[in-house]
Protein backbone atom coordinates (compact mmCIF):
# COMPACT_ATOMS: atom_id res chain seq x y z
CA UNK A 1 0.00 0.00 0.00
CA UNK A 2 1.02 3.79 -1.05
CA UNK A 3 0.21 6.44 0.48
CA UNK A 4 -1.05 10.01 -1.05
CA UNK A 5 -0.81 13.06 0.79
CA UNK A 6 -4.20 15.76 0.09
CA UNK A 7 -3.93 18.95 0.39
CA UNK A 8 -7.24 21.83 0.26
CA UNK A 9 -9.29 18.66 -0.79
CA UNK A 10 -8.15 17.86 -4.01
CA UNK A 11 -6.38 14.86 -4.99
CA UNK A 12 -3.17 16.10 -7.16
CA UNK A 13 -3.76 14.21 -10.36
CA UNK A 14 0.27 13.43 -11.01
CA UNK A 15 0.39 12.31 -7.39
CA UNK A 16 -2.65 10.16 -7.66
CA UNK A 17 -1.47 8.99 -11.13
CA UNK A 18 2.55 8.20 -10.45
CA UNK A 19 1.26 6.16 -7.30
CA UNK A 20 -0.57 3.92 -9.06
CA UNK A 21 1.99 3.06 -11.34
CA UNK A 22 4.14 2.70 -8.31
CA UNK A 23 1.72 0.31 -6.28
CA UNK A 24 -1.61 -1.39 -6.85
CA UNK A 25 -3.49 -0.19 -3.62
CA UNK A 26 -3.53 3.45 -3.28
CA UNK A 27 -4.57 5.09 -0.13
CA UNK A 28 -4.73 9.06 1.02
CA UNK A 29 -3.52 11.08 3.71
CA UNK A 30 -5.80 14.28 4.32
CA UNK A 31 -5.52 16.74 7.71
CA UNK A 32 -8.66 17.74 9.04
CA UNK A 33 -11.32 19.19 6.10
CA UNK A 34 -13.28 16.80 4.44
CA UNK A 35 -11.06 14.66 2.38
CA UNK A 36 -14.04 14.57 -0.47
CA UNK A 37 -13.83 10.62 -0.54
CA UNK A 38 -15.92 10.37 -3.79
CA UNK A 39 -13.12 12.73 -5.70
CA UNK A 40 -10.11 10.30 -4.02
CA UNK A 41 -12.66 7.10 -5.15
CA UNK A 42 -12.45 8.49 -9.10
CA UNK A 43 -8.56 8.52 -8.86
CA UNK A 44 -8.45 4.74 -7.38
CA UNK A 45 -7.98 5.73 -4.09
CA UNK A 46 -9.28 3.08 -1.46
CA UNK A 47 -9.02 4.57 1.84
CA UNK A 48 -8.56 8.31 3.55
CA UNK A 49 -6.89 8.50 6.87
CA UNK A 50 -8.32 11.82 8.30
CA UNK A 51 -6.27 12.61 10.65
CA UNK A 52 -7.69 14.48 13.70
CA UNK A 53 -5.92 16.41 16.45
CA UNK A 54 -7.28 19.97 18.33
CA UNK A 55 -3.84 21.05 18.37
CA UNK A 56 -3.79 21.16 14.64
CA UNK A 57 -6.41 23.07 13.93
CA UNK A 58 -4.08 25.45 12.33
CA UNK A 59 -1.45 24.58 10.42
CA UNK A 60 1.51 23.49 12.27
CA UNK A 61 4.85 21.98 9.93
CA UNK A 62 6.36 20.08 13.14
CA UNK A 63 2.77 18.80 13.86
CA UNK A 64 1.59 18.03 10.68
CA UNK A 65 5.05 16.25 9.93
CA UNK A 66 5.15 14.14 13.55
CA UNK A 67 1.44 12.93 12.73
CA UNK A 68 2.79 11.80 9.25
CA UNK A 69 5.41 10.14 11.23
CA UNK A 70 3.39 8.64 13.66
CA UNK A 71 0.64 7.39 10.12
CA UNK A 72 3.36 5.78 8.75
CA UNK A 73 4.67 3.74 11.92
CA UNK A 74 1.14 2.77 12.03
CA UNK A 75 0.58 1.69 8.15
CA UNK A 76 3.75 1.33 7.04
CA UNK A 77 3.31 2.06 3.28
CA UNK A 78 5.98 1.19 0.37
CA UNK A 79 5.83 4.64 0.25
CA UNK A 80 4.75 8.54 0.73
CA UNK A 81 3.56 10.15 -2.22
CA UNK A 82 2.61 14.62 -1.98
CA UNK A 83 2.88 17.29 -4.35
CA UNK A 84 5.97 19.82 -4.41
CA UNK A 85 4.39 22.37 -2.72
CA UNK A 86 5.09 24.22 0.40
CA UNK A 87 2.92 22.29 2.37
CA UNK A 88 3.76 19.20 0.70
CA UNK A 89 7.15 19.27 1.11
CA UNK A 90 7.49 20.51 4.46
CA UNK A 91 5.62 18.07 5.62
CA UNK A 92 7.11 15.15 4.18
CA UNK A 93 10.64 16.68 5.07
CA UNK A 94 9.84 16.73 8.81
CA UNK A 95 7.91 13.23 8.62
CA UNK A 96 11.09 12.09 7.20
CA UNK A 97 13.34 13.98 9.65
CA UNK A 98 10.81 12.40 12.86
CA UNK A 99 11.00 8.45 11.16
CA UNK A 100 14.62 8.71 10.30
CA UNK A 101 13.50 8.16 6.52
CA UNK A 102 15.51 9.55 3.41
CA UNK A 103 12.97 11.85 1.44
CA UNK A 104 13.47 12.68 -2.65
CA UNK A 105 11.83 16.04 -3.55
CA UNK A 106 10.81 17.36 -6.97
CA UNK A 107 10.72 14.31 -8.73
CA UNK A 108 9.70 14.18 -12.39
CA UNK A 109 9.86 10.46 -12.80
CA UNK A 110 9.66 7.21 -9.99
CA UNK A 111 10.03 3.56 -11.16
CA UNK A 112 9.44 1.03 -8.33
CA UNK A 113 11.21 -1.79 -7.15
CA UNK A 114 13.87 -1.77 -4.41
CA UNK A 115 15.61 0.95 -4.65
CA UNK A 116 13.04 3.05 -6.47
CA UNK A 117 14.53 4.71 -9.54
CA UNK A 118 13.72 8.11 -9.70
CA UNK A 119 14.77 11.58 -11.48
CA UNK A 120 14.88 15.00 -9.63
CA UNK A 121 14.40 18.30 -11.21
CA UNK A 122 17.25 20.20 -9.60
CA UNK A 123 17.52 24.54 -9.77
CA UNK A 124 13.45 24.05 -11.29
CA UNK A 125 14.43 22.26 -14.46
CA UNK A 126 18.30 23.77 -14.66
CA UNK A 127 19.52 20.01 -14.52
CA UNK A 128 18.07 16.36 -13.94
CA UNK A 129 19.08 14.22 -11.45
CA UNK A 130 18.65 10.22 -11.53
CA UNK A 131 18.87 8.93 -8.37
CA UNK A 132 18.25 5.68 -6.27
CA UNK A 133 16.26 6.17 -3.16
CA UNK A 134 16.88 3.01 -0.11
CA UNK A 135 14.26 3.12 2.67
CA UNK A 136 11.79 0.68 4.05
CA UNK A 137 9.29 3.56 3.95
CA UNK A 138 10.39 6.18 0.37
CA UNK A 139 9.18 9.59 0.83
CA UNK A 140 8.87 11.63 -2.27
CA UNK A 141 7.30 15.13 -3.78
CA UNK A 142 6.42 15.38 -7.16
CA UNK A 143 7.08 18.38 -9.27
CA UNK A 144 4.00 19.41 -11.31
CA UNK A 145 6.15 18.86 -14.15
CA UNK A 146 6.22 15.46 -13.42
CA UNK A 147 5.73 12.81 -16.55
CA UNK A 148 2.34 11.34 -15.65
CA UNK A 149 2.44 7.65 -16.14
CA UNK A 150 -0.17 6.30 -18.73
CA UNK A 151 -2.21 4.63 -16.07
CA UNK A 152 -4.19 7.85 -16.54
CA UNK A 153 -6.50 9.60 -14.57
CA UNK A 154 -10.07 8.95 -13.10
CA UNK A 155 -11.74 5.39 -13.73
CA UNK A 156 -13.95 3.12 -12.43
CA UNK A 157 -15.64 4.78 -9.20
CA UNK A 158 -14.94 2.21 -6.41
CA UNK A 159 -15.73 2.78 -2.32
CA UNK A 160 -13.14 4.97 -0.42
CA UNK A 161 -13.78 4.51 3.17
CA UNK A 162 -12.80 6.86 5.42
CA UNK A 163 -10.83 6.38 8.66
CA UNK A 164 -10.03 8.64 11.59
CA UNK A 165 -6.73 8.59 12.82
CA UNK A 166 -5.94 10.57 16.25
CA UNK A 167 -1.65 11.30 16.49
CA UNK A 168 -0.74 11.63 19.83
CA UNK A 169 0.95 15.23 20.12
CA UNK A 170 1.88 17.75 22.87
CA UNK A 171 2.20 21.64 22.79
CA UNK A 172 6.06 21.20 22.06
CA UNK A 173 5.13 19.81 18.61
CA UNK A 174 3.42 22.87 17.53
CA UNK A 175 5.90 25.61 18.62
CA UNK A 176 5.92 27.19 14.86
CA UNK A 177 2.07 27.54 13.53
CA UNK A 178 0.22 29.63 11.73
CA UNK A 179 -1.20 32.11 13.86
CA UNK A 180 -2.24 34.43 11.28
CA UNK A 181 -3.37 33.91 7.47
CA UNK A 182 -3.92 36.67 4.44
CA UNK A 183 -4.56 36.63 0.93
CA UNK A 184 -1.45 37.37 -0.91
CA UNK A 185 -1.19 40.84 -2.34
CA UNK A 186 2.48 41.72 -3.74
CA UNK A 187 3.88 39.84 -6.67
CA UNK A 188 0.64 38.43 -8.54
CA UNK A 189 0.56 40.75 -10.93
CA UNK A 190 3.90 39.30 -12.68
CA UNK A 191 2.53 36.05 -12.33
CA UNK A 192 -0.50 36.71 -14.18
CA UNK A 193 0.71 39.41 -16.55
CA UNK A 194 -0.19 37.77 -20.14
CA UNK A 195 2.58 39.82 -21.32
CA UNK A 196 6.03 40.98 -19.62
CA UNK A 197 8.69 43.30 -20.22
CA UNK A 198 11.78 42.18 -18.48
CA UNK A 199 14.99 43.80 -17.98
CA UNK A 200 18.32 42.97 -16.55
CA UNK A 201 21.83 44.65 -16.41
CA UNK A 202 21.52 46.48 -19.54
CA UNK A 203 19.11 48.88 -18.42
CA UNK A 204 22.07 50.09 -16.60
CA UNK A 205 19.55 52.33 -13.49
CA UNK A 206 16.44 52.46 -11.60
CA UNK A 207 15.88 55.54 -13.98
CA UNK A 208 16.49 53.33 -17.14
CA UNK A 209 13.13 51.18 -16.33
CA UNK A 210 10.58 53.96 -17.47
CA UNK A 211 10.35 52.86 -20.93
CA UNK A 212 9.49 49.35 -20.01
CA UNK A 213 7.57 50.38 -17.73
CA UNK A 214 5.96 52.44 -20.24
CA UNK A 215 5.77 49.74 -23.09
CA UNK A 216 4.11 47.32 -20.38
CA UNK A 217 1.64 49.54 -19.93
CA UNK A 218 0.52 49.98 -23.87
CA UNK A 219 0.70 46.23 -23.86
CA UNK A 220 -1.77 45.63 -20.38
CA UNK A 221 1.63 43.86 -19.25
CA UNK A 222 3.88 43.52 -16.02
CA UNK A 223 7.47 44.91 -15.84
CA UNK A 224 9.79 41.86 -14.75
CA UNK A 225 14.01 42.15 -14.29
CA UNK A 226 17.22 39.77 -13.35
CA UNK A 227 18.69 39.20 -10.01
CA UNK A 228 21.04 42.04 -11.21
CA UNK A 229 18.28 44.33 -10.99
CA UNK A 230 17.37 43.39 -8.03
CA UNK A 231 20.97 43.16 -6.08
CA UNK A 232 21.96 46.45 -7.45
CA UNK A 233 18.50 48.09 -6.02
CA UNK A 234 16.55 48.78 -9.31
CA UNK A 235 14.06 46.86 -9.05
CA UNK A 236 12.50 45.20 -5.62
CA UNK A 237 12.14 41.33 -5.87
CA UNK A 238 8.90 40.69 -6.08
CA UNK A 239 9.64 42.03 -9.87
CA UNK A 240 12.52 39.08 -10.00
CA UNK A 241 12.11 36.53 -12.59
CA UNK A 242 13.71 33.33 -11.97
CA UNK A 243 14.89 30.58 -10.20
CA UNK A 244 14.99 32.58 -6.58
CA UNK A 245 12.26 34.95 -7.80
CA UNK A 246 8.78 33.96 -9.63
CA UNK A 247 8.23 31.64 -12.04
CA UNK A 248 6.30 32.62 -15.07
CA UNK A 249 4.34 31.97 -18.00
CA UNK A 250 3.39 34.72 -20.05
CA UNK A 251 2.32 34.35 -23.40
CA UNK A 252 4.83 36.98 -24.10
CA UNK A 253 8.59 37.44 -22.46
CA UNK A 254 10.67 40.35 -23.62
CA UNK A 255 13.94 40.42 -21.91
CA UNK A 256 15.96 43.58 -22.39
CA UNK A 257 19.41 43.54 -21.62
CA UNK A 258 19.28 40.13 -19.87
CA UNK A 259 22.12 37.76 -20.33
CA UNK A 260 19.99 34.14 -19.78
CA UNK A 261 21.55 32.76 -17.17
CA UNK A 262 20.35 29.57 -16.24
CA UNK A 263 18.78 30.44 -13.26
CA UNK A 264 16.81 33.31 -15.30
CA UNK A 265 16.00 30.80 -18.20
CA UNK A 266 14.08 29.04 -15.89
CA UNK A 267 12.09 31.42 -14.40
CA UNK A 268 10.71 32.55 -17.77
CA UNK A 269 11.29 29.48 -20.52
CA UNK A 270 7.17 28.37 -20.03
CA UNK A 271 6.73 31.57 -21.89
CA UNK A 272 4.66 30.98 -24.96
CA UNK A 273 7.37 33.34 -27.03
CA UNK A 274 10.55 34.87 -25.98
CA UNK A 275 12.00 38.15 -27.18
CA UNK A 276 15.31 38.98 -26.30
CA UNK A 277 16.62 42.44 -27.09
CA UNK A 278 20.27 42.62 -26.71
CA UNK A 279 23.77 44.12 -27.99
CA UNK A 280 25.12 40.79 -27.87
CA UNK A 281 24.46 38.65 -30.61
CA UNK A 282 25.85 35.81 -29.07
CA UNK A 283 23.78 36.26 -25.37
CA UNK A 284 22.70 32.81 -24.31
CA UNK A 285 18.99 34.54 -23.99
CA UNK A 286 19.16 35.48 -28.09
CA UNK A 287 20.05 32.19 -28.68
CA UNK A 288 17.52 30.50 -26.70
CA UNK A 289 14.72 32.87 -27.93
CA UNK A 290 11.86 32.50 -30.53
CA UNK A 291 12.73 36.00 -31.87
CA UNK A 292 15.75 38.92 -30.99
CA UNK A 293 16.94 41.94 -32.17
CA UNK A 294 20.15 42.85 -31.61
CA UNK A 295 20.81 46.62 -30.27
CA UNK A 296 20.95 48.87 -27.53
CA UNK A 297 17.44 48.68 -25.50
CA UNK A 298 17.58 52.21 -24.93
CA UNK A 299 16.96 52.82 -28.56
CA UNK A 300 14.99 49.86 -29.54
CA UNK A 301 12.71 49.89 -26.84
CA UNK A 302 11.77 53.81 -27.59
CA UNK A 303 11.13 52.99 -30.78
CA UNK A 304 8.30 50.14 -30.38
CA UNK A 305 6.93 52.62 -28.00
CA UNK A 306 6.81 54.82 -31.13
CA UNK A 307 5.35 52.32 -33.55
CA UNK A 308 2.79 51.19 -31.12
CA UNK A 309 1.64 54.69 -30.70
CA UNK A 310 1.77 55.17 -34.65
CA UNK A 311 -0.12 52.38 -35.14
CA UNK A 312 -2.80 52.95 -32.62
CA UNK A 313 -3.34 56.77 -33.67
CA UNK A 314 -3.55 55.43 -37.15
CA UNK A 315 -6.08 52.98 -36.16
CA UNK A 316 -8.51 55.62 -34.45
CA UNK A 317 -7.66 58.89 -36.01
CA UNK A 318 -6.56 59.43 -39.78
CA UNK A 319 -8.61 56.14 -40.91
CA UNK A 320 -11.73 57.52 -40.12
CA UNK A 321 -10.70 60.58 -41.67
CA UNK A 322 -9.50 58.53 -44.99
CA UNK A 323 -12.80 56.91 -45.45
CA UNK A 324 -14.78 60.13 -45.19
CA UNK A 325 -12.45 61.14 -48.17
CA UNK B 1 21.72 36.66 20.34
CA UNK B 2 23.93 34.02 19.22
CA UNK B 3 22.98 33.49 15.38
CA UNK B 4 24.25 30.06 13.46
CA UNK B 5 23.71 30.70 9.97
CA UNK B 6 24.58 27.61 7.70
CA UNK B 7 26.29 28.05 4.13
CA UNK B 8 26.89 25.65 1.03
CA UNK B 9 29.57 26.20 -1.68
CA UNK B 10 28.43 25.91 -4.52
CA UNK B 11 29.78 25.97 -8.50
CA UNK B 12 28.16 29.09 -10.14
CA UNK B 13 26.57 28.26 -13.35
CA UNK B 14 25.92 30.47 -15.98
CA UNK B 15 24.17 29.93 -19.28
CA UNK B 16 24.65 26.26 -19.38
CA UNK B 17 25.60 23.84 -16.11
CA UNK B 18 28.70 22.00 -17.86
CA UNK B 19 28.78 18.24 -16.97
CA UNK B 20 32.00 15.88 -16.46
CA UNK B 21 32.30 13.56 -19.32
CA UNK B 22 31.15 10.33 -17.06
CA UNK B 23 27.92 12.99 -15.85
CA UNK B 24 28.50 12.32 -12.21
CA UNK B 25 28.98 15.73 -11.47
CA UNK B 26 29.08 19.52 -12.77
CA UNK B 27 32.25 20.01 -14.47
CA UNK B 28 33.82 22.85 -12.40
CA UNK B 29 37.11 23.31 -14.03
CA UNK B 30 35.70 26.83 -15.66
CA UNK B 31 33.20 28.05 -12.92
CA UNK B 32 33.60 30.27 -9.79
CA UNK B 33 32.04 29.39 -6.66
CA UNK B 34 29.43 31.07 -4.31
CA UNK B 35 26.71 30.39 -1.92
CA UNK B 36 23.46 30.80 -2.81
CA UNK B 37 20.78 33.96 -2.89
CA UNK B 38 18.93 32.51 0.10
CA UNK B 39 21.86 31.75 2.41
CA UNK B 40 23.23 35.32 0.85
CA UNK B 41 19.80 36.28 2.67
CA UNK B 42 20.31 34.57 5.87
CA UNK B 43 23.62 35.88 6.56
CA UNK B 44 22.41 39.76 6.11
CA UNK B 45 19.51 38.59 8.40
CA UNK B 46 21.88 37.39 11.20
CA UNK B 47 24.35 40.01 10.31
CA UNK B 48 21.39 42.90 10.52
CA UNK B 49 19.83 40.78 14.12
CA UNK B 50 23.47 40.74 16.29
CA UNK B 51 23.66 44.77 15.12
CA UNK B 52 20.31 45.38 16.88
CA UNK B 53 20.68 42.73 19.50
CA UNK B 54 23.53 42.52 20.27
CA UNK B 55 25.26 38.99 19.95
CA UNK B 56 27.48 37.13 17.17
CA UNK B 57 27.13 35.98 14.06
CA UNK B 58 28.92 32.36 13.42
CA UNK B 59 28.79 30.87 9.77
CA UNK B 60 29.15 27.25 9.07
CA UNK B 61 29.77 25.11 5.73
CA UNK B 62 30.04 21.12 5.57
CA UNK B 63 32.36 20.06 2.67
CA UNK B 64 36.13 20.53 1.35
CA UNK B 65 38.68 23.00 2.72
CA UNK B 66 38.49 25.31 -0.26
CA UNK B 67 34.78 26.27 1.61
CA UNK B 68 36.97 28.33 3.47
CA UNK B 69 36.20 30.73 0.33
CA UNK B 70 32.21 30.83 1.04
CA UNK B 71 32.65 31.05 5.20
CA UNK B 72 35.28 34.25 4.69
CA UNK B 73 32.95 36.05 2.55
CA UNK B 74 29.87 35.66 4.92
CA UNK B 75 32.62 36.84 7.78
CA UNK B 76 33.67 40.16 5.22
CA UNK B 77 29.81 41.08 4.97
CA UNK B 78 30.17 41.42 8.91
CA UNK B 79 29.74 37.70 10.38
CA UNK B 80 32.10 37.47 13.15
CA UNK B 81 33.34 33.49 13.24
CA UNK B 82 33.81 30.58 10.80
CA UNK B 83 33.47 26.97 11.28
CA UNK B 84 34.38 24.76 8.37
CA UNK B 85 32.76 20.91 9.45
CA UNK B 86 34.80 18.61 7.56
CA UNK B 87 32.51 15.33 7.37
CA UNK B 88 34.62 12.71 5.28
CA UNK B 89 33.51 12.67 1.90
CA UNK B 90 32.97 14.63 -1.09
CA UNK B 91 28.99 15.07 -1.70
CA UNK B 92 27.04 14.05 1.43
CA UNK B 93 23.50 13.46 0.60
CA UNK B 94 20.77 15.50 2.60
CA UNK B 95 20.52 13.50 5.77
CA UNK B 96 24.46 12.85 5.89
CA UNK B 97 24.48 16.86 5.66
CA UNK B 98 22.22 17.09 7.98
CA UNK B 99 23.87 14.60 10.27
CA UNK B 100 27.02 16.66 9.61
CA UNK B 101 25.51 20.12 10.74
CA UNK B 102 23.83 18.36 14.11
CA UNK B 103 27.08 17.28 14.97
CA UNK B 104 29.25 20.25 14.73
CA UNK B 105 26.41 22.19 16.63
CA UNK B 106 26.57 20.04 19.83
CA UNK B 107 30.48 19.96 19.59
CA UNK B 108 30.69 23.66 19.03
CA UNK B 109 27.71 24.57 21.93
CA UNK B 110 29.71 21.84 24.34
CA UNK B 111 30.00 24.05 27.14
CA UNK B 112 29.49 27.44 25.31
CA UNK B 113 26.59 29.64 24.93
CA UNK B 114 24.09 27.80 22.73
CA UNK B 115 22.47 28.74 19.82
CA UNK B 116 19.43 30.97 19.96
CA UNK B 117 18.69 30.78 16.42
CA UNK B 118 19.80 28.83 13.57
CA UNK B 119 19.49 30.34 9.91
CA UNK B 120 19.53 28.43 6.44
CA UNK B 121 18.38 28.70 2.77
CA UNK B 122 14.95 27.64 1.95
CA UNK B 123 17.06 24.86 -0.45
CA UNK B 124 20.83 25.02 -1.31
CA UNK B 125 21.28 26.11 -4.69
CA UNK B 126 22.73 22.92 -7.02
CA UNK B 127 20.97 20.54 -4.81
CA UNK B 128 17.99 21.90 -3.32
CA UNK B 129 16.90 19.32 -1.07
CA UNK B 130 14.92 21.62 0.94
CA UNK B 131 15.34 19.56 3.94
CA UNK B 132 19.06 19.83 5.57
CA UNK B 133 17.28 22.62 7.98
CA UNK B 134 14.25 20.70 8.99
CA UNK B 135 16.51 17.90 9.84
CA UNK B 136 19.18 19.57 11.74
CA UNK B 137 16.05 21.87 13.75
CA UNK B 138 14.06 18.32 14.22
CA UNK B 139 17.60 17.03 15.68
CA UNK B 140 18.46 19.36 17.94
CA UNK B 141 14.58 19.81 19.26
CA UNK B 142 13.87 23.10 18.00
CA UNK B 143 10.76 24.85 15.92
CA UNK B 144 11.55 25.67 12.26
CA UNK B 145 9.53 27.54 9.41
CA UNK B 146 10.67 27.35 6.27
CA UNK B 147 10.36 29.88 3.10
CA UNK B 148 10.40 32.88 5.82
CA UNK B 149 9.97 36.19 4.08
CA UNK B 150 10.31 38.07 6.67
CA UNK B 151 11.64 37.77 10.25
CA UNK B 152 11.63 39.88 12.90
CA UNK B 153 11.93 39.80 16.98
CA UNK B 154 8.69 40.17 18.45
CA UNK B 155 8.99 39.22 22.56
CA UNK B 156 10.74 36.41 23.33
CA UNK B 157 10.51 34.77 20.11
CA UNK B 158 9.43 35.51 16.51
CA UNK B 159 7.07 36.40 14.00
CA UNK B 160 7.64 35.33 10.95
CA UNK B 161 5.79 35.96 7.62
CA UNK B 162 5.84 33.38 4.59
CA UNK B 163 4.14 32.97 1.05
CA UNK B 164 2.41 29.31 0.68
CA UNK B 165 0.05 28.58 -1.86
CA UNK B 166 -1.74 31.56 -2.58
CA UNK B 167 -1.68 33.01 0.96
CA UNK B 168 0.84 34.65 3.66
CA UNK B 169 0.91 32.74 6.44
CA UNK B 170 2.25 34.94 10.10
CA UNK B 171 3.85 32.52 12.36
CA UNK B 172 5.16 33.15 15.64
CA UNK B 173 7.78 30.93 17.54
CA UNK B 174 9.92 30.95 20.86
CA UNK B 175 13.49 31.13 20.96
CA UNK B 176 15.34 28.97 20.51
CA UNK B 177 14.27 28.45 17.38
CA UNK B 178 15.44 27.86 13.14
CA UNK B 179 14.19 29.26 10.08
CA UNK B 180 14.84 28.73 6.64
CA UNK B 181 14.76 32.02 4.70
CA UNK B 182 14.12 33.03 1.22
CA UNK B 183 15.68 35.63 -1.30
CA UNK B 184 13.26 38.53 -0.88
CA UNK B 185 13.79 38.32 2.97
CA UNK B 186 16.34 41.46 2.90
CA UNK B 187 18.84 43.14 0.38
CA UNK B 188 22.00 41.77 1.10
CA UNK B 189 24.94 43.79 1.40
CA UNK B 190 28.14 43.96 -0.63
CA UNK B 191 30.91 43.29 1.32
CA UNK B 192 33.35 46.61 2.56
CA UNK B 193 36.54 46.61 1.79
CA UNK B 194 37.59 46.66 5.46
CA UNK B 195 35.10 43.41 6.09
CA UNK B 196 36.77 41.94 3.21
CA UNK B 197 40.31 42.33 4.91
CA UNK B 198 39.45 41.20 8.17
CA UNK B 199 37.41 38.23 6.64
CA UNK B 200 40.88 37.15 5.13
CA UNK B 201 43.18 37.15 8.05
CA UNK B 202 40.36 35.90 10.15
CA UNK B 203 41.06 31.85 11.73
CA UNK B 204 38.60 29.14 11.14
CA UNK B 205 37.95 26.80 13.55
CA UNK B 206 37.51 23.21 11.99
CA UNK B 207 35.54 20.51 13.29
CA UNK B 208 35.24 17.17 12.07
CA UNK B 209 32.37 14.97 12.47
CA UNK B 210 31.38 11.52 11.18
CA UNK B 211 27.67 11.44 9.72
CA UNK B 212 25.98 8.27 8.93
CA UNK B 213 24.75 8.24 5.21
CA UNK B 214 21.33 8.59 4.09
CA UNK B 215 19.38 6.43 1.62
CA UNK B 216 19.53 8.71 -1.40
CA UNK B 217 21.97 8.42 -3.78
CA UNK B 218 22.96 10.13 -6.84
CA UNK B 219 24.01 8.32 -9.77
CA UNK B 220 24.17 10.42 -12.74
CA UNK B 221 23.02 14.03 -13.30
CA UNK B 222 22.13 15.41 -17.11
CA UNK B 223 20.87 18.64 -19.24
CA UNK B 224 17.02 18.55 -20.03
CA UNK B 225 16.14 18.33 -23.45
CA UNK B 226 16.16 21.85 -24.70
CA UNK B 227 13.40 21.42 -27.73
CA UNK B 228 12.68 25.19 -28.63
CA UNK B 229 13.24 26.31 -32.58
CA UNK B 230 16.01 28.23 -33.89
CA UNK B 231 15.80 32.14 -33.13
CA UNK B 232 14.73 34.45 -36.30
CA UNK B 233 16.49 37.72 -35.64
CA UNK B 234 14.14 40.48 -36.30
CA UNK B 235 16.61 43.25 -37.05
CA UNK B 236 19.18 45.57 -35.74
CA UNK B 237 18.79 48.47 -33.32
CA UNK B 238 16.01 50.89 -33.68
CA UNK B 239 15.19 50.44 -37.61
CA UNK B 240 13.67 46.31 -36.02
CA UNK B 241 10.92 48.35 -33.97
CA UNK B 242 8.30 47.53 -36.68
CA UNK B 243 9.28 44.14 -37.09
CA UNK B 244 8.49 43.06 -33.67
CA UNK B 245 5.61 44.97 -33.11
CA UNK B 246 4.20 43.15 -36.18
CA UNK B 247 4.93 40.37 -34.26
CA UNK B 248 3.53 41.05 -31.00
CA UNK B 249 0.39 41.81 -33.19
CA UNK B 250 0.14 38.45 -34.81
CA UNK B 251 0.37 36.95 -31.24
CA UNK B 252 -2.56 39.51 -30.16
CA UNK B 253 -1.09 41.04 -27.30
CA UNK B 254 -0.67 45.12 -29.18
C1 LIG C 1 21.46 29.91 -7.08
C2 LIG C 1 21.27 31.09 -7.98
C3 LIG C 1 20.00 31.57 -8.20
C4 LIG C 1 19.78 32.64 -9.05
N1 LIG C 1 18.50 33.05 -9.27
C5 LIG C 1 18.28 34.01 -10.20
C6 LIG C 1 16.96 34.44 -10.51
O1 LIG C 1 15.96 34.01 -9.90
N2 LIG C 1 16.79 35.36 -11.49
C7 LIG C 1 17.86 35.89 -12.19
O2 LIG C 1 17.63 36.71 -13.08
N3 LIG C 1 19.11 35.53 -11.88
C8 LIG C 1 19.35 34.62 -10.91
N4 LIG C 1 20.63 34.28 -10.60
C9 LIG C 1 21.74 35.08 -11.20
C10 LIG C 1 22.13 34.63 -12.60
O3 LIG C 1 23.08 33.59 -12.50
C11 LIG C 1 22.73 35.81 -13.39
O4 LIG C 1 23.81 36.35 -12.65
C12 LIG C 1 21.74 36.93 -13.69
O5 LIG C 1 20.53 36.41 -14.19
C13 LIG C 1 22.36 37.88 -14.70
O6 LIG C 1 21.52 39.01 -14.86
P1 LIG C 1 21.58 39.85 -16.21
O7 LIG C 1 21.27 38.96 -17.35
O8 LIG C 1 20.73 41.05 -16.00
O9 LIG C 1 23.09 40.37 -16.25
P2 LIG C 1 24.31 39.94 -17.16
O10 LIG C 1 24.52 38.49 -17.11
O11 LIG C 1 25.42 40.83 -16.81
O12 LIG C 1 23.81 40.26 -18.63
C14 LIG C 1 23.56 41.53 -19.12
C15 LIG C 1 23.15 41.40 -20.59
O13 LIG C 1 22.72 42.66 -21.07
C16 LIG C 1 23.28 42.88 -22.36
N5 LIG C 1 23.34 44.34 -22.52
C17 LIG C 1 24.18 45.21 -21.91
N6 LIG C 1 23.87 46.48 -22.25
C18 LIG C 1 22.82 46.41 -23.09
C19 LIG C 1 22.03 47.38 -23.77
N7 LIG C 1 22.28 48.69 -23.65
N8 LIG C 1 21.03 46.94 -24.55
C20 LIG C 1 20.77 45.61 -24.70
N9 LIG C 1 21.48 44.65 -24.06
C21 LIG C 1 22.47 45.04 -23.27
C22 LIG C 1 24.61 42.17 -22.34
O14 LIG C 1 25.01 41.83 -23.64
C23 LIG C 1 24.28 40.93 -21.50
O15 LIG C 1 23.81 39.87 -22.30
C24 LIG C 1 20.87 33.25 -9.70
C25 LIG C 1 22.17 32.78 -9.46
C26 LIG C 1 22.38 31.72 -8.60
C27 LIG C 1 23.78 31.23 -8.35
N1 LIG D 1 27.02 21.43 2.78
C1 LIG D 1 26.33 22.30 3.50
N2 LIG D 1 26.95 23.10 4.41
C2 LIG D 1 26.27 24.00 5.16
N3 LIG D 1 24.94 24.19 5.05
C3 LIG D 1 24.27 23.43 4.16
C4 LIG D 1 24.91 22.45 3.35
N4 LIG D 1 23.97 21.87 2.58
C5 LIG D 1 22.80 22.46 2.89
N5 LIG D 1 22.96 23.40 3.85
C6 LIG D 1 21.95 24.30 4.43
O1 LIG D 1 20.67 23.73 4.29
C7 LIG D 1 19.85 24.52 3.43
C8 LIG D 1 18.91 23.62 2.66
O2 LIG D 1 19.64 22.72 1.85
P1 LIG D 1 18.90 21.58 1.00
O3 LIG D 1 18.15 20.71 1.94
O4 LIG D 1 20.00 20.86 0.28
O5 LIG D 1 17.98 22.28 0.04
C9 LIG D 1 20.85 25.32 2.62
O6 LIG D 1 20.29 26.51 2.09
C10 LIG D 1 21.92 25.60 3.66
O7 LIG D 1 21.53 26.66 4.53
Amino acid sequence: MLLTVVEDREPTPEVCALARSLDPVVEAVAYGADPGPRELARWGVTAVHRIRHELLDAYAPEGYGEALAQLVARLRPSGVLAAATEHGTEILAHAAARAGLPLATDCVSVTGGDPWRLVRSRGGGMLLEEAELAAPVKLVTVAPAAAVPAAGPPHAVGECAVAEFVPELEPRHVRARVVERAARTEGTGLATASVVVSGGRGVGSAEGYAVLEELAGLLGGAVGCSRVATGNGWRPHRDQVGLTGTRIAPEVYLACGISGATQHWVGCMDARTIIAVNTDPDAAMVARADYAVIGDLHEVLPAMVAEIRARRSVHSGPVVSEERG
Amino acid sequence: MEVLVCVKRVPAAGARVPLTGDGRDIDTRHLGFTIGPHEECAVEEAVRLVAAHGGRVTVLAVGPAECAEQVRYALAMGADRGVLVDAGRSDPDPEATAGAITQAVRTLTGGEEPFDLLLFGDCSADAGHHQVGIRVATGLGLPIVSGVKALEVAGDGLRMRREAGDGVEVYRVPLPAAAAVREGLNLPRYPSLPGRLRARKAELRTVAVEPEPGGLRTVRLRQPADDRAAVVVLGHGAAAAPAVVDVLDELGVV
